[in-house]
Parts: C-alpha cells; sequence; structure tokens
C-alpha cells in the first residue's frame, strides 16, 4: 500500500507531470523521426538533465523511453519506414493495412497494445525488480563480476549482428573505459601526456558521438531516400472484433517483451520479432501476416512497448542496462551519483517508486497523446534531413560541451561519430561499446577486487555457486549463437 | 540492383587487400597492436603495493582478446565474405570535411562561428538552396542554442571573435 501511494506520487507533483509530459511529447518526436529514436534522443537530451534534480533526470529519460518507442510505429505504419529499430516488425503488417486505406485503424491498434504492453511491463518491474534486487544482497565482488561478463556475453547471442563483431564492440567499449587513472593505483593509462584525459573518456562525448553523429554521417549517405506517405484521417480505437482477435496475442507479446527485456541486450528490437513470429505462430490466420494482420501489428507493438520496464529491470536492480536506451538512462543515473542496485532499492524506495509511477503515466500520457496527435506527429517526418540534423549536431555539440566546458570532450564526440560510422557500416553493432563502457569499470572492479579476496588464486571464482552459474550462463549464451545456426 | 551485383561480380576478383574484410581487420589489429605496445609503457606497481594484478593486465587482456577475435572474423570471412558495401556518397565526405572545418575554426577563430558554418555547409552539401532556411539552420538556430545554454544552463564558451562581442555586451 506504502508502495502504492510511492508510485502517485508524481501524480501529486506539478514539476514531475510537466517533466512527464515534455518528455512523453518529445519522446514520441523522436520515435516518429528515423534515425532518431529513444537512444539518440536520450543522449542528446542527458546534457540538459544536469539541470534537474536525479528523479525528475530519470523520469524525463525513462518517458522518452517509453514514449519514443511507440513513436516509431506511427512512422513504420504510415511511411514503411521504422521511426525506432524496435518498430521493423510494425512495418510488415503496418504499411500494407495502411496502404488498404486502414491507417487509422492500425495506428489505433499499435496505440492500444502499446500502451497494453507497457503498462504490464511497468507491473512486471514493480514485482520483479525489487525481487531480483534482494537476491543481488547474496552477491559479492566475484558474483559481480560474473554478472558482468554474463552480461557481456549476452550481447553475442541475442544482440544485433554477427556475435563476434558484438563481442569485439564490447570489448572496445570496455577498453575505453580504462582510459585515465588507474583506480586502485592512480598509475595513467592510455593518456598520453594529456592530462585532461587523466579523468577518463566521459559516456556523454561517447554516447552523443556513437548514436547522434555516426546516424548523421549514415543520414549524409541516404539524402536520395523517397518516402511513400500514406494519408491518415484519425486514428481509430480498434473494434470488439480486433479486441477478440488480438487479446491472446497482446498478452503474450507482452509476457515474451518482458521477459526478453529483462536479458541484459538489445530489448525492444528482438522482443518485437519474436512477438511478431509468435503471434503468426498462433494466429488462426497466419497467411494474412505481411499482408496488413492486425494481430501482426499487436504482437509486435506489445513486444516491443513491454521491453521498456522489462530493461529496466536489470538496470534497476543490478546496474546492468537491458537495452541501449536504458544504457543512457543509467548513464543519466550515474552522473546524477545514483548507484543502481539493492541498495537503492533499501535506501530510496521514494526515488524508486517515483520511477515506476512515471512510467506507468507515461504510458498513459503517450496513449493521449498518440491518439489525438498521430496525424500532428507524421507531420514531423516532413522536416527534411538537410534542416533537421545540422540542427541536431548544434545541440550535440553544446551539449557535449556543456558538461565539463571542454573542448576535448567535442573532438571525442566527433571521433567516436567517425568510428561509429564505419562500425554500422561494417557491421558492428554501436550498443555494445556503450554496454562495455558502462560495464568496464565494474568488470576490471570486481575482477581486481576477486584476486584480492582471492589471493591471486583465479580457481577461486569456481567455488563460488552464484559466480559458477554466471559463467555457465556466459558460455551458453557464447554458444546458443553457434547451436541457433546449426540449427538452421 | 544490378550495380549491386556489378560491384559484387568486381569485389569477387578483387586482391585479398583491397576487401573490406582484409581492410577492417587489418586496422583494427593495427591500432590494438599499437595500443597494446603502448602498455608495456605504464608505470608498474612495486609488489608491496600491488593489489591483485598490475594496472596495464586487464588492457593487454582485452587488446589481445580483440585481436584475436578479429582475426577469427577475417578467418570467418573467407569462408564468407562479408556483404558489399555500396561506394560512399560524396555527400560523406563533404560532410566530414565539414567536421574538419568545424574543428579548425573553433580553436582558431570562435566556437559559435564554427557551429554556424558547419550547419551552412551540411545544408548546402545536402541540397539546401533556400535563402531563408540556410540563413534559419546556420544563424537563427544556433543562436537560439546559444542563449538556451548561455542563459539557462549557465554555460560559459570558449572565449573567440563573435563570443567575445556577446560578453563584453
Amino acid at each position: 500500500m506504502e508502495n502504492l501511494l510511492l508510485m502517485m506520487a508524481p501524480l501529486f507533483s506539478s514539476k514531475l507531470l510537466l517533466v512527464l509530459f515534455f518528455g512523453t511529447l518529445f519522446g514520441l518526436i523522436l520515435g516518429v523521426l528515423p534515425g532518431l529514436g529513444p537512444t539518440t534522443g536520450g543522449a542528446l537530451i542527458l546534457p540538459f538533465t544536469m539541470t534537474l534534480d536525479p528523479l525528475s533526470a530519470v523520469v524525463l529519460l525513462t518517458s522518452i523511453y517509453c514514449a519514443g518507442t511507440y513513436g516509431g510505429a506511427i512512422t513504420a505504419i504510415l511511411i514503411n519506414t521504422p521511426g525506432t529499430p524496435a518498430a521493423a516488425a510494425t512495418c510488415l503488417d503496418g504499411y500494407p493495412l495502411a496502404q488498404k486505406g486502414e491507417a487509422g485503424r492500425a495506428l489505433g491498434m499499435a496505440t492500444v497494445s502499446s500502451v497494453v504492453g507497457g503498462i504490464f511491463s511497468v507491473i512486471v518491474l514493480v514485482f520483479f525488480a525489487p525481487f531480483l534486487a534482494k537476491l543481488a544482497y547474496e552477491f559479492g565482488q566475484p558474483e559481480y563480476f560474473a554478472l558482468a561478463i554474463f552480461g557481456l556475453t549476452m550481447l553475442a547471442s541475442i544482440g544485433d549482428g554477427s556475435p563476434i563483431k558484438n563481442l569485439i564492440a564490447g570489448a572496445f567499449g570496455i577498453l575505453i573505459s580504462t582510459v585515465g587513472k588507474d583506480f586502485m593505483t592512480s598509475i595513467d593509462r592510455f593518456t598520453y601526456g594529456i592530462n585532461e584525459l587523466s579523468v577518463g573518456i566521459g559516456f556523454i562525448p561517447v554516447v552523443v558521438g556513437l548514436f547522434a553523429i555516426s546516424e548523421m554521417l549514415t543520414q549524409s549517405t541516404l539524402l536520395n531516400q523517397v518516402f511513400k506517405r500514406v494519408a491518415l484521417k484519425a486514428v481509430r480505437l480498434p473494434t470488439l472484433e480486433d479486441y477478440k482477435l488480438t487479446w491472446k496475442t497482446i498478452l503474450r507479446s507482452s509476457g515474451i517483451g518482458s521477459f526478453i527485456g529483462v536479458l541484459p541486450a538489445e530489448g525492444g528490437t528482438v522482443a518485437s520479432l519474436i512477438g511478431y513470429s509468435e503471434a503468426k505462430r498462433w494466429s488462426k490466420k497466419p497467411e494474412e501476416f505481411g499482408k496488413g494482420s492486425i494481430e501482426g501489428i499487436a504482437g509486435a507493438e506489445a513486444a516491443n512497448n513491454s521491453a521498456t520496464g522489462g530493461a529496466m529491470v536489470p538496470t534497476l536492480a543490478l546496474g546492468i542496462p537491458g537495452s541501449a536506451t536504458t544504457a543512457v538512462i543509467l548513464t543519466g543515473l550515474i552522473i546524477h551519483g545514483v548507484r543502481p542496485g539493492p541498495d537503492l532499492f533499501r535506501e530510496q524506495p521514494e526515488f524508486l517508486y517515483g520511477i515506476f509511477g512515471s512510467m506507468l503515466i507515461a504510458n498513459i500520457m503517450f496513449f493521449v497523446l498518440g491518439f489525438f496527435g498521430a496525424k500532428i506527429f507524421a507531420r514531423i517526418t516532413l522536416v527534411p534531413n538537410k534542416l533537421l540534423w545540422p540542427m541536431i549536431f548544434a545541440v550535440s555539440v553544446c551539449g557535449t560541451y556543456s558538461l565539463s566546458q571542454s573542448l576535448l570532450d567535442v573532438w571525442i564526440m566527433l571521433l567516436f561519430g567517425v568510428i561509429g560510422f564505419f562500425m554500422r557500416r561494417f557491421g558492428f553493432s554501436v550498443v555494445p561499446v556503450i554496454i562495455g563502457l558502462i560495464l568496464g569499470e565494474l568488470v576490471e572492479g570486481t575482477l581486481r577486487q576477486s584476486l584480492v579476496i582471492f589471493d591471486g588464486n583465479w580457481l577461486m571464482f569456481l567455488k563460488r555457486p552464484i559466480a559458477l552459474s554466471f559463467f555457465i550462463l556466459s558460455l551458453i549464451a557464447l554458444a546458443f549463437p553457434l547451436l541457433r545456426k546449426k540449427n538452421k | 540492383m544490378n550495380n549491386v551485383r556489378k560491384q559484387k561480380r568486381a569485389n569477387k576478383n578483387l586482391p585479398f587487400f583491397f576487401k573490406d574484410e582484409f581492410r577492417v581487420s587489418f586496422i583494427i589489429i593495427f591500432i590494438s597492436s599499437i595500443l597494446l605496445i603502448s602498455t608495456f609503457s605504464f608505470d608498474i606497481v612495486p609488489p608491496i603495493l600491488n593489489r591483485g594484478i598490475q594496472p596495464a593486465t586487464f588492457p593487454k587482456a582485452l587488446l589481445v582478446l580483440i585481436i584475436s577475435l578479429t582475426l577469427l572474423i577475417y578467418y570467418l570471412s573467407i569462408k564468407k565474405p562479408w556483404e558489399v558495401q555500396k561506394k560512399i556518397p560524396k555527400t560523406f565526405f563533404l560532410t566530414l570535411l565539414s567536421f574538419l572545418i568545424f574543428v579548425i575554426v573553433s580553436k582558431t577563430l570562435d566556437f559559435f562561428l564554427a557551429i554556424s558554418l558547419l550547419s551552412f555547409l551540411v545544408s548546402y552539401h545536402w541540397g539546401e538552396r533556400r535563402i531563408f532556411y540556410l540563413v534559419l539552420v546556420s544563424i537563427i538556430f544556433p543562436i537560439i542554442v546559444f542563449i538556451f545554454f548561455e542563459t539557462i544552463l549557465g554555460l560559459r564558451f570558449p572565449p573567440g571573435i563573435i563570443t567575445n562581442i556577446y560578453y563584453k555586451f
């Protein structure tokens, strides 16, 4: 009861409600614009959050996450281009249905299933995150090391692209985290006499570079792309018939999405693809999939939105990001001095339940905004890239500079923009770099502290049951892509 | 489609050192090797102060891992070549050149001027020719961003020919 009251606290704070409203609105705009999305948008907004208190900052980021994930569906349905990667599966049936003159029905179903999936995942978050946090009390340094390794190996199994390339990208991310003074001995590493590098490479220049600047360079190669737009009259709520047809799909996909979200990897994209294929497998009319099936839209949208709450579970309970956007949210928490983990649940329950409550409200807000404003949001895609991206560049540069008022951060951002462009071009996902960067300190710190505890005996890791379980899970995660390939 | 096929065929006949697989692997291994060599110059902690492993050990292990995995992807690419990428268009290089101009101008003349110039160059190279929109993107919007960061976030921009005039008033 007390927790429920804590969850409702944002409703009674005009400041938080305002932050939620702007976050949801901004998230929807970002979700609608192809190439942007909640991850890049979250990275762009991070420097601005410094002016807010920690709770408002995280509420802003999480509302962008929830609304941005849904916003991708609007573009997917109307112009056959997913606004976010997680909306890719929505294109498969959303656009064909819109072409049949039922864009309003498709968007209505996408909105309803997104909201149901989102709320379902918040419920999972509320019940599962404290449970996981309690479990984490059993963890010592060796267990955290094994958990971080598990988180990184998961990238190989279910992340985008080649598993080995993802591992290289993850290792690169950890390597970046080693730049600067070694935290145990204060010895400089990879600083090459540059004093500013002694404090290490900041999260924000890397995140903004890898997401926003590399996307800008990618957009510079796609200038001739022409979108075919389907006209939208108004968003229509699903009919009773539609509900009868899809309620099982929505619930199933919500469960799948929440589960996939909890696993440390690219939650929403993988969740929507699995949600979509499961909807097809269980459907009485699988032949309609790909031609405008309402079940296909419901399956994909419920799954990708339910991954949002799921991905917040390991982020808040263990400090291990469940997706690319939660990696940005985790960065936001860290720069505000909040260290996620079991202690956070014990010491600051009002902070956590404030986040849960705001995620719930954000889902309701994007339902209202999406339902009445989809037509307006769809028009945002008309802003040409040749105007949009120079503006994003100006915001990125000033935002990155603002953190420590250092031009070096701006050069680092540009460098990572170029690195990110070539990584994407050659099939390396940039998400593992961010996750590696965030987990780097945890991986090295816990490894070295464990070795101190074990007196340098590596085999002692295998005598800790929880750590051993995570190592076994890591091996399974590494072997999974090979097994999947063999099965194919 | 035909162009991609033609490029694919042409790519097959290329010597190995012109193929993406080799070039990418070579660059990763080359940079990693340089970084690996540099780790040998990290200071060493005396045994009495050393807790656990030396500060250089962890980065060394990561670099060896990166090199080994890169060798593995190169080996696998011999059996299954990577997807052929479309040629990078001129606009990409012009955007990259604009970045370089941005760095030079912000370092030598003015940070605000550099943002303004980059916005103009990118917008122009990407096809914008309408004067109003070019002014909007390169002058009006950067001024809004500048004032926003300066007044609301209390940011002090680095000194430069335009920024100094602003701060004088």
